[in-house]
């Protein structure tokens, strides 16, 4: 198990290499001059030198480099543009809503998702097999802010269940908490949902087919103890694994989501940069984001290992 | 002989008919998806035939005004007619999503078969294009945006980029399954040139689920080109685009939720048609994927 967990740590050290030289390299690949489009329209010779030299692009490109992966190793992402604070502190403050959105989010999903995926294989080509894959194609097409304003219409102006926008900390109480995370999380989980479904379903097909499903049934377990227990349980793998990919989708999904519902979290503060042209939030917003990427992976290739005791590396 | 040749004609074109009749019975959602597909397309090159005005003409008299006979979506708040914009909208997310499904798919092709038949460049290609899938596709996007002057060109290259590894992954692995068979073998054993055999027979094994890929690629560019420009980081706003007319209409949705809700029917029927289109080629080309998903 330490020999298997120190050599997948050791492979995601090329995808984070990859990623931040590739962070890096965006602000030199980008036509035209970053310190000029980050100044703006309006800006002085003056103004363009002053942030060429704070963004360090005075400098040559290999001293530029290190400097800034030396500066990343000691967890220090540079400071924001805008207003000067360090991107790691600005990141820290939205870091809740975005956790808080991210993981309700997973939760709705696994939830819902997986139980829908497991019915649909079992009754493969019912009506309840075609509702759930028409839901898929469904959840996969409609964009995340089109759904956020149908269900926000539906439920905050037209029914006025829940709040139209904002976020109230956890720290204020379970309730106001989740009445403000539940729509966005909704939203947001539509998508990942339909993904996660889709391939339950395909999995469960799979190992409904196998012999030893029919022994199941044959030495006479409940219906419901053949699925969780011998198919579910093998179909595991390929369900954990999309749920890991999906985290990206989740990621892209989370920008729009709390730029729809009014969330202070990391999205908003993406958005706010955007606008701000603050070239060193995006990148550090970029490389928390890519990081988690490779993290929740990393937890899924360990998961392997106790879904199925086979699996040894 | 002339008869003959009649004959068999005959002979062979009505099972060619009850074989696309039969698919069409079999998956009436492609039907659905292409015939949607075909309207939007041709509303979109039809634009300024469809009792449209021009959709950037500004007229203070008349902002905000509900739907009406004269503005069939009403006006936005510079008073621009909002049902010419919609229309017209469309035309940049065809652009986009066609655009970046070509670009992706070619490039990610020449890099696939590069990548799959030389193991040299293997290694390194296949660590660059894990690194990029490890960055969302929207914050890839964003980033190129935030340092380039808003422009269409700039969203078909910003969503381009995070689609290349995609195709590349998928070229790849086919290659690896082809380049191990014998009539591979054969071709270079009597000298046949390796841009030859790639060319000749690794392209053609690609090609289906690769045009597969592609539309399913045409459909999520279409949405990311949405969502950026509705984040402010996409096609600049004096081109209208559906996301960038449903970010206008935000601060009047409580009051006038059809602004930003038209849109975006608009919107999720176009990214719907483009999928069904998707996954009816998928069970024509591949029919064994079709059974697993």
């Amino acid at each position: 198990m330490h020999v298997f967990l120190i050599r997948r740590l050791l492979a995601a050290v090329p995808v984070i290499v990859v990623v931040t030289i590739f962070v890096f390299a965006l602000l030199h690949l980008a036509p035209g001059d970053p310190a000029a489009i980050i100044a703006g329209d309006l800006a002085t010779a003056e103004d363009v030198a002053k942030i060429r030299a704070k963004l360090g692009l005075d400098q040559p490109l290999l001293i530029q480099f290190f400097t800034w992966i030396g500066q990343l190793v000691r967890g220090d992402l540079g400071n924001s543009i805008f207003s000067a604070h360090p991107v790691s502190e600005l990141i820290g403050q939205r870091l809740e809503p975005t956790l808080s959105l991210t993981l309700m989010t997973l939760f709705i999903s696994v939830l819902l998702a997986v139980p829908l995926g497991v019915i649909a294989a079992w009754r493969v080509g019912s009506w309840i097999d075609r509702a759930v894959m028409g839901f898929a194609v469904f959840g996969f097409s409609v964009p995340g802010f089109v759904i956020g304003y149908v269900l926000i219409w539906l439920f905050a102006i037209e029914l006025d269940w829940l709040p139209v926008q904002g976020y109230t900390p956890l720290s204020k109480g379970v309730w106001p908490w989740l009445s403000n995370i539940l729509l966005p999380s909704i939203t947001l989980a539509l998508a990942y949902m339909a993904l996660i479904a889709r391939i339950t379903r395909a999995a469960m097909l799979e190992t409904l087919s196998q012999d030893y499903i029919r022994t199941a049934h044959a030495k006479g377990l409940a219906t419901e103890d053949v699925l969780r227990r011998h198919a579910l349980r093998n179909a595991a793998i390929p369900i954990v694994t999309v749920i890991g990919i999906g985290v990206a989708l989740l990621i892209g999904g989370v920008v729009v989501t709390e730029s729809v519902f009014a969330i202070p979290g990391l999205g908003r503060l993406t958005v706010d940069a955007i606008l701000r042209r603050d070239y060193p939030v995006i990148q550090g917003i970029i490389l928390v984001f890519s990081g988690a990427y490779v993290v929740v992976n990393l937890v899924v290739d360990m998961l392997y290992t106790v879904l199925d005791p086979r699996i040894r590396y | 002989m002339t008869s003959a040749t009649a004959t068999a004609a005959v002979a062979v074109a009505p099972p060619a008919r009850s074989t696309f009749g039969a698919f069409v019975r079999r998956h009436p959602t492609v039907m659905i998806g292409g015939a949607l597909l075909l309207v939007i397309v041709l509303a979109s090159i039809a634009a300024p035939w469809l009792g449209t005005v021009d959709p950037i003409s500004i007229d203070p008299s008349h902002r905000l005004r509900g739907p009406s006979a004269d503005n069939w979506f009403g006006t936005d708040r510079f008073g621009r007619d909002l049902y010419s914009r919609v229309i017209y909208g469309g035309r940049i997310s065809l652009i986009v999503g066609l655009s970046v499904a070509a670009l992706a798919t070619l490039i990610g092709l020449a890099i696939g078969l590069v990548s799959g038949y030389l193991r040299a460049v293997d290694a390194v290609v296949m660590r660059v294009m894990d690194g990029m899938m490890a960055i969302p596709a929207i914050m890839l996007a964003i980033a190129l945006i935030a340092l380039s002057k808003a422009s269409v060109l700039i969203v078909i290259v910003a969503v381009t980029l995070p689609e290349v590894p995609r195709v590349v992954r998928l070229v790849r692995s086919i290659v690896l399954t082809i380049r191990e068979q014998p009539y591979i073998e054969a071709a270079t054993a009597i000298g046949t040139s390796v841009p030859r055999i790639m060319l000749r027979h690794l392209l053609p094994n690609a090609l289906p689920p690769l045009i597969v890929q592609a539309t399913y690629i045409c459909a999520s560019a279409v949405l990311i080109e949405a969502a950026l420009s509705f984040l402010g980081a996409g096609t600049p706003p004096e081109i209208p685009s559906w996301g960038n007319i449903m970010a206008e209409a935000r601060p009047y949705f409580q009051l006038k939720p059809w602004m930003v809700l038209l849109p975006g029917v608009f919107l999720a029927v176009t990214v719907l048609a483009i999928n069904l289109v998707g996954d009816g080629l998928r069970d024509m080309l591949d029919p064994r994927l079709a059974r697993r998903m």
